[in-house]
């Protein structure tokens, strides 16, 4: 195809354009508000309303979901991996796990989890270190480190490499063995999928690359989908009825009906 | 550890409760002596020409495939910069998981009626915006001198601790480093046994 006039390029560029299959709505949702497939070594980022629901699937079975997430409303509020492991006395993300930030709030439960292979210790990998693994862990290079990844996501809101604090991984377990030292479990599988329920509006950076423990000394990360549709009626019905946790959720609703919610 | 061929650079205490800082140049030693016994550091450290260069908790852990800091841990920052070593420890295991105290995380902790007392993170927002830091740079931090297992099915928390009086340990400097302390001011946990008390701080240069 010609590209030697302006219209002839502009015919060249709309001739390129394919319909894409999106993920699969799951059976009983009638509108996905938010919807994505991840290749490995690639990222997304999505702004989320309070009573989103936000599933993450492994659909070949070496995916791995590093997320951090920020309040959108107040971005200087975002996940602290420190008191999620801390406050729900568990270092291990499970159903009912909150996801909170440091400022005592829950951002996002844990609703559903039919993997059980995550992490909140190791955070993500550095440019540095995947040029040690892999021979580059550059941004469009083969094998980019999530921190690359997370660099560009955050500069799309706003966000600098200052406000990038560890992030927490989903389907590449980690567990902790005696004397503290660390052992990689791998993956679920393929079609592993978690559910977060969004508690307050929240700015979400996901990169999906290789967790720094990933055994395999080539970068094999894999496709991720990404859905997201209206939940709000879940935030009445939550998984996990632990003090610290009630204590959050009162925390969070505080913060939501003494202004947020006006505002939405 | 310091021996007679060492200068001392600087020799202060850090009072119970209360916060520190100063920046060690490379190659300086840095030895923190839990006085009392049972004192929870609350260390934040960031690269003195470039503050956006910090302590990364997860890069150090995944680095060294552990959780726990002691003699020969590497401090890296969350480019993997090498920032202090651990040089000398006489207890044998620091948390790097734990965080710091907030009101706020206390408020989950504990109850809501610890909102207003001493917290760590306050101690860190004080002290460094002495040095331009505010809110975005209070990242993961070590707590020297505290103990968090964890078990088999993930369960963790701040036991009490393993240090005792006089202990200490000794950090090297690999770039020039500001270092950030909050001596916890935590008296809820046992952490410092329910009774925050001073600790000492030496830098020495060989």
């Amino acid at each position: 195809m010609s590209t030697a006039t302006t219209q002839a390029a502009k015919e060249h560029a709309r001739s390129q354009a394919i319909a894409i299959d999106g993920p699969t709505p799951p059976d009983g949702v009638d509108r996905l508000t938010f919807a994505d497939t991840v290749p490995g070594g690639r990222y997304t980022t999505m702004v989320l309303s309070r009573g989103t629901r936000l599933r993450l699937r492994d659909v070949d079975g070496n995916a791995c979901a590093n997320i951090l997430l920020y309040r959108a409303d107040a971005p200087w509020e975002r996940l602290n991996a420190a008191d999620t492991v801390k406050v729900p006395w568990q270092a291990y993300l499970g159903v009912g796990h909150p996801l909170l930030s440091d400022q005592g709030r829950v951002l996002a439960t844990v609703v559903a989890d039919s993997s059980g292979h995550h992490d909140a210790l190791c955070g993500t990998t550095s440019a540095k270190s995947n040029a040690a693994k892999y021979g580059s862990g550059a941004l469009h290079s083969t094998s980019p480190a999530g921190r690359e990844l997370f660099t560009v996501a955050a500069a799309k809101n706003g966000l600098e490499p200052r406000d990038l604090p560890p992030s927490i991984s989903f389907f590449h377990g980690v567990r902790v063995e005696s004397e503290g030292s660390l052992m990689s479990t791998g993956t679920a599988g393929a079609g592993a999928e978690i559910d977060l329920l969004i508690h307050l509006p929240v700015v979400v950076l996901l990169a999906n690359t290789a967790h720094p423990l990933d055994p395999s000394r080539t970068f094999d990360t894999t496709a991720l989908d990404v859905l997201a549709w209206d939940a709000t009626e879940e935030l009445a019905d939550l998984p996990n009825t632990e003090p610290e946790y009630q204590r959050a959720v009162w925390n969070t609703e505080s913060t939501w009906n003494s202004g947020l919610k006006g505002t939405r | 550890m310091t021996t007679t061929l060492d200068t001392i650079i600087l020799d202060q205490c850090a009072d119970a409760r209360a916060s520190w800082s100063t920046v060690v140049a490379a190659g300086d030693v840095l030895t923190i002596i839990d006085l009392h016994g049972n004192q929870a550091v609350d260390t934040l450290v960031y690269s003195a020409q470039d503050h956006a260069v910090r302590y990364s908790a997860s890069a150090t852990i995944a680095a060294q495939r552990n959780l726990f800091l002691t003699t020969g841990s590497i401090l890296l920052s969350d480019d993997s910069t090498p920032l202090m070593t651990i040089v000398a420890d006489e207890v044998g295991n620091h948390d790097t998981v734990g965080g710091a105290c907030s009101q706020e995380s206390n408020t989950l902790r504990y109850g809501h009626h610890t909102k207003h007392q001493h917290a760590c993170v306050e101690n860190f927002l004080i002290e460094g915006a002495k040095w331009g830091l505010g809110k975005r740079d209070m990242v993961s931090n070590i707590n020297f001198f505290m103990n968090v297992p964890v078990d088999a099915d993930g369960t963790l928390g701040i036991v009490d601790g393993l240090s005792a009086p006089g202990k200490s340990l000794s950090l090297r400097a690999e770039i020039d480093t500001l270092v950030l302390v909050s001596n916890c001011p935590q008296i809820n946990n046992p952490c410092n046994g329910f009774d925050p008390t001073p600790v000492r701080m030496v830098v020495t240069r060989s």
